[in-house]
């Protein structure tokens, strides 16, 4: 089992025949069971045509009706990206995972407040994607570094992610489903949503849960843990020699008005019973005690 | 990105926004010229640097004559600022506004951010201006009123007045309020900013509500539709390594300890700066080389790191995913050799190539220290600079 994709996902891909499209949708078409689930492409200027085999549609709601796919994977670049979800969400996608990175806030606030009940989901933007294992993998994360198992990893950040990942694999602990959320401030899924998904989740034995400063998203995760979750999460959270003020890289890593420090999200997330570490080294054997 | 005051008042005035009439000004002479223009019997001479506090650190003057603007801007102009946002070092002032005087009555704070929970702009004042508003939120939030505001729908009449009245603003100012709210909520959408903040506002003793300082941060991920805000850019404020490293697409910030830190990845990056204090030392630098990083990025991270002084060893920490730890080692020898580094070269590769990339820099001949793991990675850059 896993969380939002399988092997069975049909996807499309926004922004297919740009230079990241093209190369990231290649590595997915070939990793697992991925010539089954990449079934098709959208950009207007090209419909008719084909991507090496994939046809290629002028809209995601015709890419929809005529190949089945329900999730997209969108690499358009920032200034089109979040149209790029809206046009997703109006075709009644089930799943959008936004790859591209540094989209405008502006943008995301209307798209964001467009979704609004709405049933599409969104994950990114500014996000590595997700993989279910030996599966299918949608992003850009290396897939040979995963393999299927029963751990969760929900993540803030990319490398962080394969770094949790490549620890997890030295104990011999392979993934349900590894999803990367995104390093903005305004987007979709959050630590939250993702924890609840691997909770009901019956091929999910535990998570790991990495954050980094801004925001309080870790926190809102923590206080529903701790009334919640069935199952044993462990955590991470970088940023502890961040200066206030300053962006670390993700447009959602700052520290402002002394809030979102890494250390006030690792006093709430232990007191809300989730065991964490301030060694990133050790995410893998801090999980593997809980177990 | 952040503007400095005077050129956040003249966005504000673009949107209706009331501010105090005043002129930049980069010498005495332009500093005595806009007192003249402006009139009147008292100016205040303010420091133009991007850092708050200026007034504590006594980079603003009220001055009740022209021999007193003359004798202000004398003094400031040039002068070493220090406040609680510049460090220690302080910044030097080349730019002043100088602007007519404002019969103060009350003084009041309206800021606006991006909040992430409610995913909206949020309004946030309070009868508690020119102080620190993370003061107020700490010793008494009841006195900061928000306001999420729709974004289709923008700052209400209702929601404008309604927050105008909790904060003491009186009936006769609450058209002047409201107008003043929404030109600003106007120009934080437009101008894409993610953070405004006037502090103080000010009820003046007629009635009107004025901006007495204007903060401006924008999303940098917006700038590409602003080039009048871009042209706003004050390099002098900004500090010379993350200027040079923007210019090779690098994420970089200066950072106050000795050991100089390369990684992909900005989460990654920051938990290897963490890993580092773990052991007992300190970061030098937050640097991302990002996810495509060639050769070359990484010679001119190479460079950019020993340009700092107190660089007295070196972290590399990649885990190579779609980037090959071959590539990443390529970049590492060539550039160890074309700094002719002279300080302790720790790397930790991990991910795709990983061994490749370990026997090239193995067959380099370069005195690399090899590491399996962060932690041991960062024990070995901090035993090495400490003499170990």
């Amino acid at each position: 089992m896993s969380i939002l994709i399988n092997a069975n996902t049909k996807v499309m891909t926004q922004g297919i025949t740009g230079k990241t499209g093209a190369f990231h949708t290649r590595l997915c078409r070939d990793y697992a069971n991925g010539r089954a689930c990449f079934v098709a492409g959208v950009n207007p200027s090209k419909a008719g045509e084909d991507f090496e085999g994939i046809p290629i549609f002028g809209s995601v709601k015709e890419a929809k009706e005529r190949t089945g796919a329900t999730v997209s994977v969108i690499y358009v670049p920032p200034p089109f990206a979040a149209s790029a979800i809206d046009e997703a969400v109006d075709a009644g996608l089930d799943l959008v995972i936004c790859i591209t990175e540094g989209v405008p806030v502006r943008d995301m606030i209307a798209t964001r407040y467009r979704m609004a009940g709405k049933k599409t989901l969104l994950i990114g933007p500014n996000c590595p994607g997700v993989i279910t294992p030996d599966e299918i993998k949608i992003g850009i994360m290396p897939g040979h570094i995963h393999k299927k198992g029963r751990i969760g990893v929900v993540s803030r950040s990319g490398t962080l992610t394969y770094e949790a990942v490549g620890q997890l694999m030295e104990l011999g602990l392979g993934q349900s489903t590894c999803v990367g959320i995104g390093g903005d401030p305004v987007n979709g899924l959050k630590h939250i949503d993702v924890m609840k998904m691997f909770n009901s989740d019956p091929g999910t034995d535990a998570v790991i849960m990495v954050g980094e400063i801004g925001g309080d998203d870790e926190e809102t995760c923590a206080r529903w843990i701790k009334g919640n979750m069935k199952k044993p999460v462990v955590g991470f959270i970088a940023g502890v020699t961040a200066p206030p003020g300053k962006r670390m890289g993700h447009a959602g890593a700052i520290i402002s008005g002394g809030k979102g420090t890494a250390q006030e999200k690792l006093a709430v997330m232990e007191a809300c019973g989730i065991k964490v570490t301030r060694n990133p080294a050790e995410m893998g054997k801090l999980l593997k005690s809980v177990l | 990105m952040n503007i400095h005051e005077y050129q956040g008042k003249e966005i504000l005035r673009r949107y209706g926004v009331a501010t105090p009439q005043g002129y930049p000004c980069f010498s005495v002479a332009e500093a005595d010229e806009a007192a003249r223009k402006l009139g009147g019997k008292v100016w205040v001479v303010k420091a133009q640097i991007h850092a708050g506090g200026r007034g504590k650190g006594g980079g603003v003057k009220v001055a009740k004559s022209l021999d007193e603007v003359h004798q202000f801007a004398s003094a400031i102009l040039g002068m070493t600022l220090v406040t609680h946002q510049t460090g220690p070092e302080g910044r030097v002032v080349k730019r002043l506004l100088v602007e007519e005087g404002a019969d103060i009555r009350k003084e009041l704070y309206v800021g606006m951010v991006v909040d992430r929970a409610s995913q909206r702009v949020t309004l946030m004042a309070s009868s508690e201006g020119g102080m620190e508003i993370e003061e107020v939120a700490a010793h008494t939030p009841e006195k900061i009123h928000k306001v999420a505001i729709d974004p289709v729908n923008g700052l209400t009449d209702a929601e404008a007045d309604d927050i105008s009245r909790k904060i003491g603003v009186p009936e006769a100012s609450l058209a002047q309020a409201r107008a003043f709210m929404q030109g600003l909520y106007r120009a934080f959408v437009e101008c894409d900013a993610s953070l405004a903040e006037i502090n103080p506002l000010i009820l003046t003793g007629d009635g009107k509500v004025l901006a007495l300082d204007a903060k401006f941060n924008f999303d940098s991920n917006a700038l590409f539709r602003h080039s009048d805000i871009v042209a706003m850019r004050d390099l002098d404020e900004e500090d010379p390594a993350e200027i040079e490293a923007s210019k090779y697409d690098l994420s970089y910030i200066s950072l106050s300890g000795n050991i100089g830190c390369l990684v992909n990845g900005a989460g990654l990056a920051m938990a290897t700066m963490d890993t580092i204090k773990l052991f007992g030392a300190e970061p030098a630098n937050f640097l991302d080389v990002g996810g495509g990083a060639t050769a070359q990025k990484v010679t001119e991270a190479f460079k950019l790191m020993l340009k700092n002084p107190a660089v007295k060893g070196i972290l590399v920490n990649i885990f190579g995913g779609i980037m090959r730890c071959d590539t990443i080692a390529e970049g590492v020898i060539a550039a160890a050799k074309e700094v002719k580094l002279s300080v302790p070269l720790v790397v930790r590769m991990k991910g795709t190539n990983e061994d490749v990339g370990k026997q090239l820099l193995k067959a380099s001949g370069l005195p690399i220290i090899s590491a399996d793991n962060m932690a041991d990675a960062a024990q070995k850059i901090v035993a090495a600079v400490n003499g170990h």
